[in-house]
């Protein structure tokens, strides 16, 4: 064989390997998907509520992800905009009597706008600096919401109970299950939002500025530009997740949201793979679900159960789930 | 203007706790370029030994110094077991390591010395000494003895092999490799230090704000603040930062009206913030000059 | 005269990308030998692997013992210098503190300030900046720095990534005569990386020519750097 045959038979076989991994993801996104979808007729009322949350928590991951994994923009605090979307939600509800589900879009407007505010000045802000000022971000938003003067909107300390809307066109489902449903509509929805969003020539954009702000600049990108909305998407994401948790949960109050969710939502990206948008259901898995497997394990070293845990999975998987599939993948299509 | 100096006066109290903590912020974040979030449990932790070694009577300054060795021990350990195997992992996953140690060292002492505020003694007691009673005796054995880890820090960095070593090895890894240094060896030990002087702060800070698992989330905060306003590079710079933070703290509740006393927490934090985005090395950072 | 340095087939690679395809040299105590070769054939790769920076196979014998599995800092005490690409110096740290970390890893008493006196004595221009900060001087005055640096090691032998990169040719040609001079006074063995031919071959007794991670061609230096054909196919001058 000459070197160009070479070549051409070793493009040819990359182009394979791609193909059938492409076509492994395809199916392995819908067994995942069927499997979200049956399992609500098999489990308890309490289970599938847990596994809304794991939804919701995904969402919120999603949208950190954009912001830490696509824009290289830390953040120890998007429990705040979690808490914007929620209160924007109970409020709207609660004082406006609007719809359960006109709240969702109406979070996340409020949470764009505030997104994209916070990153302004973010902007000049860089590594350890705005990871401490995405944490005091984290850390004040419990206290801004116990204000006494706003009080009269938020509840204070008592914060807002909301009733819980039961399935319309009297569907043959429980209240737990529609909601799922619900939230699994919303959750697919912005998955293949953030899916275009990334691909899109606005999403290379936000990546070029990830792996070099200044080629970035020097291609015409506007890097404060895209900076900033990425920080308002990003918070959208997340906002919309809050309202959805108000809403399945039923209750807003300022100790719901310190700093503890925000550092949640971290650990949940980071387990599910920086950079890798599907890892957020991983995320919100572990979110949901191994604290109470610590708990189990030892009620009084809970705590340190969930650390140690977090540790071995670390260690197991550096680069969270996404990094591990990635390998995985790489070893069996190479071979 | 009579409140104006008592709150100024109230703030350096407080802030000496900050700078405390800000000290040992600046010791690991020189070490390994990171803000480790485990810090301040690791300091309370290592205050619960010195609890014990009390309890155990022993007298107070060997208990001090006993703890202090302990701590300079666990810190080194716990580099060289837990993160010598990911050194090579994301910055992110380290962040979650220290989020994970975080949970260990706070669910350990609870299960330990259990979650009951313990009173912690103070070897300077607490007659009040100047400034209307504001600076008690605790408060300024406290700033003192800030200041002596300060200086002892300043002469080790400066003036030993170790220290120049250690500064090497975080200034630029691959060239300390060259020289013959060890530089996880001086990873861990940067560790330790931070440990060590964070067990200093948790033992003084104790008897201001009681002993409990849970006494040093806020004031980590703090601690961080202080140091990325003293530019994170100058222990000295952390001290002052840390003092800055207490005062401001202090006058924001003071003179803020309607919000302040609520929020003086958040407000010091975005005061610091703003004059971070204006300028970003800190308030007293070392620009690094260099040419190509 | 025997061999301080003997590799044979050295093989390194980043990660799945193989730059060095089994190398074979040596370094004869007390002399200079070079390696030339164009840009990205292997030169810095093969310094990098002898002093266990990257994954490399093969023998590597220094004085008699095998370094191959050696960690950098371990390949460093047993005084072997390496002067980096990109001089490595530590920015923040003052000139003096630099040449101090030289010595890391000699006992504390043993003739280190003398050592540093007589370094300022070689370069004079390092001493009038002994207390500045090390990222405020000139490349030619880092590229002296970093061979004062490796000199506090006492090395026997020394490896030089391209002293003359990004110098102004006289400053080249004073870093230049000092290798000259620590090989005449010090007996120190030298491994020299060069894109500057015929500077390199001036200097060096033996040469080696990498091309894509083998070498190309090997002998004298003198016989290299009068060999028209070998000059006008590999060294371009």
């Amino acid at each position: 064989m000459t070197v160009q045959q070479e070549e051409v038979s070793a493009v040819e076989a990359r182009q394979e390997q791609q193909a059938r991994s492409v076509s492994a993801a395809t199916i392995s996104s819908l067994v995942v998907l069927a499997a979200l979808v049956l399992c609500p007729f098999f489990i308890s009322g309490f289970q599938t509520f847990q596994l809304n949350l794991m939804l919701i928590y995904a969402i919120a991951i999603m949208g950190l992800n954009l912001l830490t994994g696509f824009n290289g923009q830390f953040s120890l605090g998007h429990g705040a905009f979690y808490a914007i979307g929620a209160y924007t939600a109970a409020i709207l509800i609660d004082t406006f009597g609007v719809s359960y589900v006109w709240t969702l879009p109406a979070a996340g407007v409020i949470c764009f706008v505030s997104g994209f505010l916070f990153g302004l000045p973010a902007l000049r802000l860089e590594g350890v600096y705005l990871a401490l000022a995405t944490f005091a971000l984290a850390v004040a938003t419990p206290q801004m919401l116990k204000l006494s003067i706003l009080e009269h909107w938020t509840g204070g300390v008592q914060g807002i109970v909301i009733r819980k809307p039961k399935a319309p066109f009297d569907l043959p489902l429980s209240q737990d299950q529609w909601l799922y449903f619900f939230t699994l509509f919303v959750g697919l929805l912005l998955y293949w939002a953030a899916r275009n969003m990334v691909k899109s020539r606005s999403g290379r954009a936000i990546m070029a500025i990830r792996d070099n702000p200044l080629a970035a600049r020097s291609m015409g990108v506007n890097v404060a530009l895209y900076k900033s909305l990425t920080f308002g998407v990003s918070a959208l994401f997340t906002g919309i997740a809050g309202a959805l948790g108000a809403i399945v949960i039923q209750f807003v109050a300022p100790d719901s949201f310190t700093f503890v969710l925000s550092v949640a939502l971290l650990v949940g990206l980071v387990v599910g793979g920086v950079g890798w948008l599907p890892g957020a259901i991983v995320g919100g898995a572990f979110i949901v679900f191994v604290p109470n497997i610590a708990e189990e394990i030892s009620k009084g070293l809970s705590g340190a159960m969930y650390g140690l845990m977090l540790i071995l999975l670390i260690y197991v998987m550096p680069t969270g789930a996404g990094g591990l599939i990635r390998t995985v993948t790489d070893r069996l299509t190479r071979r | 203007m009579e409140t104006f100096i008592q709150q100024v006066l109230a703030g350096i109290a407080t802030g000496g706790i900050y700078a405390c903590m800000a000290l040992a912020v600046v010791m690991i974040y020189q070490a390994i370029h990171h803000l480790n979030f485990a810090q301040g449990e690791m300091a309370m932790f290592s205050t619960f030994i010195a609890w014990q070694l009390l309890q155990w009577g022993i007298p107070y300054w060997l208990a001090f110094g006993l703890t202090i060795v302990i701590s300079l021990i666990g810190g080194y350990v716990l580099e060289r077991s837990v993160f010598k195997p990911i050194h090579n992992a994301p910055v992110l996953s380290h962040i979650v390591i220290f989020i994970a140690l975080f949970a260990i060292f706070n669910s350990l002492a609870g299960f330990i010395w259990d979650f009951t505020i313990k009173p912690f003694p103070s070897p300077f007691g607490n007659a009040p000494l100047f400034g209307g009673g504001l600076i008690g005796g605790h408060q300024a054995g406290m700033i003192i003895i800030t200041l002596v880890v300060l200086l002892i820090l300043f002469a080790f960095f400066r003036y030993t092999r170790v220290g120049l070593a250690m500064r090497a090895a975080a200034a630029n890894p691959e060239s300390a490799k060259l020289v013959g240094i060890r530089v996880g060896v001086m990873t861990g030990l940067g560790w330790g230090m931070a440990s060590a002087v964070g067990a200093v702060a948790g033992i003084l800070i104790a008897p201001v704000v009681f002993l409990e698992p849970n006494m040093m989330l806020s004031i980590l905060l703090y601690g961080f603040a202080g140091a990325v306003l003293g530019g994170l590079s100058s222990p000295g710079g952390a001290v002052l930062g840390g003092f800055t933070v207490g005062v401001v703290e202090n006058l924001a509740g003071t003179y803020i009206p309607v919000v302040g006393a609520e929020l003086k927490l958040p407000i010091a934090l975005f005061l610091i913030v703003a004059v971070l985005v204006f300028k970003p090395t800190g308030l007293f950072g070392q620009r690094v000059v260099q040419r190509v | 005269m025997s061999a301080t340095l003997k590799v044979r087939n050295l093989e390194a690679s980043y990660g799945a990308f193989k730059v060095l395809h089994g190398l074979d040299f040596d370094i004869a105590e007390g002399s200079v030998t070079t390696l030339l070769g164009a840009n990205g054939a292997g030169k810095t790769t093969t310094l990098r692997a002898l002093c266990g920076m990257i994954r490399r196979s093969g023998t590597i014998e220094y004085e008699g013992r095998s370094i191959a599995n050696m960690k950098t800092e371990d390949i460093v005490r047993l005084g072997v210098a390496h002067v980096p690409e990109g001089r490595g110096t530590f920015t923040s740290l003052t000139v003096e503190e630099n040449l101090r970390l030289g010595a890391m890893t000699r006992s504390a008493g043993d003739g280190i300030s003398g050592d540093i006196d007589r370094i300022f004595a070689f370069f004079p221009r390092l001493k009038e900046r002994a207390s500045q900060q090390a990222g405020t001087l000139s490349g030619g005055e880092q590229q002296m720095l970093a061979i004062g640096r490796a000199l506090m090691l006492r090395p026997k032998l020394m490896l030089l990534d391209e002293p003359s990169f990004g110098l102004a040719p006289l400053i080249v040609k004073e870093v230049f005569a000092i290798l000259a001079d620590i090989r005449e006074n010090m007996g120190v063995s030298m491994l020299l990386v060069e894109q500057n031919a015929s500077l390199a071959l001036e200097l060096a007794d033996q040469a080696y020519l990498i091309e894509t991670g083998s070498i190309a061609l090997s002998g004298p230096a003198a016989e290299i750097r009068d060999d028209e054909s070998v000059r006008a196919s590999y060294l371009g001058y």
